[in-house]
């Protein structure tokens, strides 16, 4: 049995939903009822089924969607997926590892065959069939990233390794939290990190990159991180700012459930292959109150983390100007009475 | 995360003597699926089951990385050595289970580098034999320099001088023949990236003059074979663990910390990648610092240590572990 793919939109009527499973599944990134910042890292290994983590590239039901969506987004500003010259290699490498875990999870919709250098690929949900040599550019339509990245969901940024830092040097971000892979393009971890509030005093980017750089073959990492957004907009880009930004002034008491949407992105971390890059691929998953507040433990704690943020972290995750509304829209939902431990619904 | 990497289950596949000094090994898949892919100049631990002790020797992949049916490596006989690489000579024969660890690659090509210019000393070689097979495959430009002793110990050479014909340039000691290293890094092209691998005097005398000519340390990168030295012995206590143990003379301070049933992380056993970095409670001696990780402030404060390389000799010493 395959996934019902749904047909929706994250734009203009915003026609997103989650089926009452994907509900379910969703990566609630809370495990208290409060938040700071930690080096919450740990092994990206498979999880329970049914979960986000069922496998390690997960597609689910808004796959067809999003991908619509990214090359919407690609159409209109084609910098949103860029590649220095020496970070191909590293492309091919992710070709790999997304065909590879595609298949490997997904036998209905994708199959990946290989014989020597000959490839070929199917992907039923997009309706593809090619067949090309690895290695060779010419024989796919698009760069190697670019190719596999218009058929995977999430942002996916490369890391070239050199001089014990880490170095933007290749990516496709179409569904990115307000950051923009033109701006960050060839920076390394402390230069594309430097806008993060608090988390530089506490060392965490030192501790994170010495982490990062020993990250082995076969053994991937994952960290949850997390924002809010207004409507179910997965481009909220600085390009697109003037497109997203004046959403925020539109919730109202009466649309809260509606409009706004917690924003979670599980990323991951994988040492690339033939490159000894890092791919970081960061997975954004939508769920918009009315939704959330389906699980009552989430309702209760989602109310108690937003209502005791830090004003600096409410301000760099954009949530100022409708926190209040929110906040007062929460506490309805919120008893007093205890959350059980761990991530998970009740 | 745990310790150290992900590990293989393999077959010795073949056994080949290359000189007096020099033995080829090759490993597959038990289950014979493929190997992982690997970059140039990556490494594997190979686990030895000698008696009572496990040996974990680190070794650079020789073999195509664009060839995963097997992984290569060559062995330098050590005779004065602690043994692990006897162990390969005399006890590993074809047929023969073994396990070795996922490759990690500590020593990785700048792919940014218009041109690669790479210099080996002696078995310093194996992990350019990778690196040269992965660019040749890539139309990269590269440029070989390698020293060895005599012909008839200049390992692979032959091979070398026959696949990339010009591109190789070899040295030999017994000829009296030395690499004009002055010349060489002064007429390199802009974008060009230095590489070398072989005895700590070399690396120290390539890093030194390129230094000297202004070449960005950036552009500069080289990889210690360090193998652990032996010495006294030693007693350490481990507060951490509650464990006091003594180091053998033939044994490094992180395999006796191993053999004490604890397990700290570790990648490359030479003194590089900073995964063991130990702290020091307390110590009443001196400590004999080997390693490339800790920087010279550090070695001079007493306060860390490396125990894959370094060792200690004294009264006491008392470790965070």
């Amino acid at each position: 049995m395959g996934i019902t793919f749904r047909k929706e939109t994250f734009r203009d009527d915003f026609t997103f939903r989650n089926s009452p499973e994907h509900i379910r599944r969703f990566p609630f990134p809370f495990h208290e009822d409060s938040y700071m910042y930690a080096v919450n890292i740990e092994p990206h290994v498979v999880g329970p089924k049914g979960s986000v983590l069922e496998n390690l590239i997960d597609v689910d039901e808004h796959y067809v969607a999003e991908m619509q969506d990214r090359a919407l987004v690609l159409a209109e500003d084609p910098l949103r997926c860029q590649s220095l010259p020496h970070m191909t290699l590293a492309g091919w490498d992710l070709l790999e590892l997304l065909m590879e875990q595609q298949a490997l999870g997904y036998p209905e919709h994708f199959t990946l065959t290989r014989d020597g250098d000959r490839w070929r690929w199917i992907n039923r949900p997009l309706g593809i069939d090619d067949s090309f040599t690895f290695g060779d550019v010419s024989t796919l339509p698009y760069g190697p990233m670019e190719y596999i990245t218009r058929q995977s969901q999430g942002d996916f940024c490369i890391l070239d390794q050199r001089d014990g830092n880490l170095w933007m040097d290749a990516g496709m971000v179409t569904t990115q939290a307000d950051w923009s892979l033109d701006f960050d393009i060839g920076m390394n971890f402390f230069e594309w990190h430097a806008p993060v509030p608090l988390a530089h005093e506490k060392g965490i980017f030192t501790r994170a990159l010495k982490f990062l750089t020993n990250i082995q073959q076969g053994k991937p990492a994952r960290r949850l991180n997390w924002t809010m957004t207004v409507n179910p907009r997965l481009d909220t880009s600085p390009e697109n700012y003037h497109k997203w930004g004046p959403d925020r002034a539109t919730v109202t008491p009466e649309n809260v459930g509606e409009k706004v949407h917690l924003r979670v992105e599980l990323q991951s971390f994988w040492r690339l292959p033939r490159s000894n890059g890092i791919v970081f691929p960061i997975r954004c998953y939508l769920i918009k109150m009315d939704e959330l507040v389906t699980q009552p433990k989430w309702a209760r704690r989602l109310h108690r983390v937003i209502r005791d943020l830090p004003d600096e972290l409410a301000n760099y995750k954009g949530l100022t100007r409708y926190r209040p509304t929110l906040v007062e829209w929460l506490s309805k939902l919120d008893d007093g009475s205890p959350t059980s431990p761990g991530f998970g619904p009740d | 995360m745990s310790t150290g990497t992900t590990k293989l289950d393999v077959v010795v596949s073949d056994v080949v003597p290359i000189n007096d000094l020099v033995t080829r090994f090759h490993f597959r898949r038990r289950d014979g699926a493929l190997l992982p892919t690997f970059s140039g100049g990556a490494h594997v631990v190979v686990e030895m089951r000698d008696g009572q002790r496990t040996r974990l020797n680190p070794y650079s992949l020789m073999g195509s990385p664009l060839d995963t049916r097997e992984y290569t490596i060559s062995v330098r006989r050590d005779d004065a050595g602690r043994g692990g690489s006897l162990f390969m000579h005399r006890n590993v024969r074809p047929g023969m289970e073994m396990v070795i660890s996922y490759p990690v690659n500590l020593f990785s090509l700048d792919l940014r580098a218009r041109k690669h210019l790479m210099l080996a000393g002696g078995i310093g070689i194996t992990p350019f034999m990778a690196q040269t097979a992965q660019l040749a495959a890539g139309g990269g430009n590269f440029e070989l320099h390698y020293t060895c002793r005599t012909a008839s110990l200049g390992t692979y050479a032959d091979v070398l001088r026959e696949r990339y014909d010009r591109r190789v340039r070899l040295y030999h000691d017994d000829r009296d023949e030395r690499i004009e290293l002055d010349r060489l890094l002064s007429s390199q092209p802009l974008g060009t990236h230095l590489y070398v691998c072989g005895p700590s005097g070399m690396i120290g005398w390539v890093c030194d003059r390129a230094a000297a000519l202004g070449w960005p340390a950036e552009t500069v990168h080289f990889e210690h074979f360090a193998a652990p030295q032996p010495g006294a012995p030693f007693d350490v206590m481990l507060v951490v663990s509650g464990k006091t143990i003594r180091v053998d003379e033939q044994q490094s301070l992180l395999e006796a910390i191993e053999a004490a049933g604890v397990d700290p992380p570790y990648l490359c056993r030479g003194g590089v990648c900073g995964q063991c970095e130990t702290n020091v409670i307390s110590h009443d001696g001196k400590f004999i610092h080997n390693d490339h990780w800790l920087s010279e402030e550090e070695h001079r404060s007493c306060r860390k240590i490396m125990p894959c390389v370094s060792r200690f000799e004294g009264r006491s010493l008392v470790l965070e572990r």
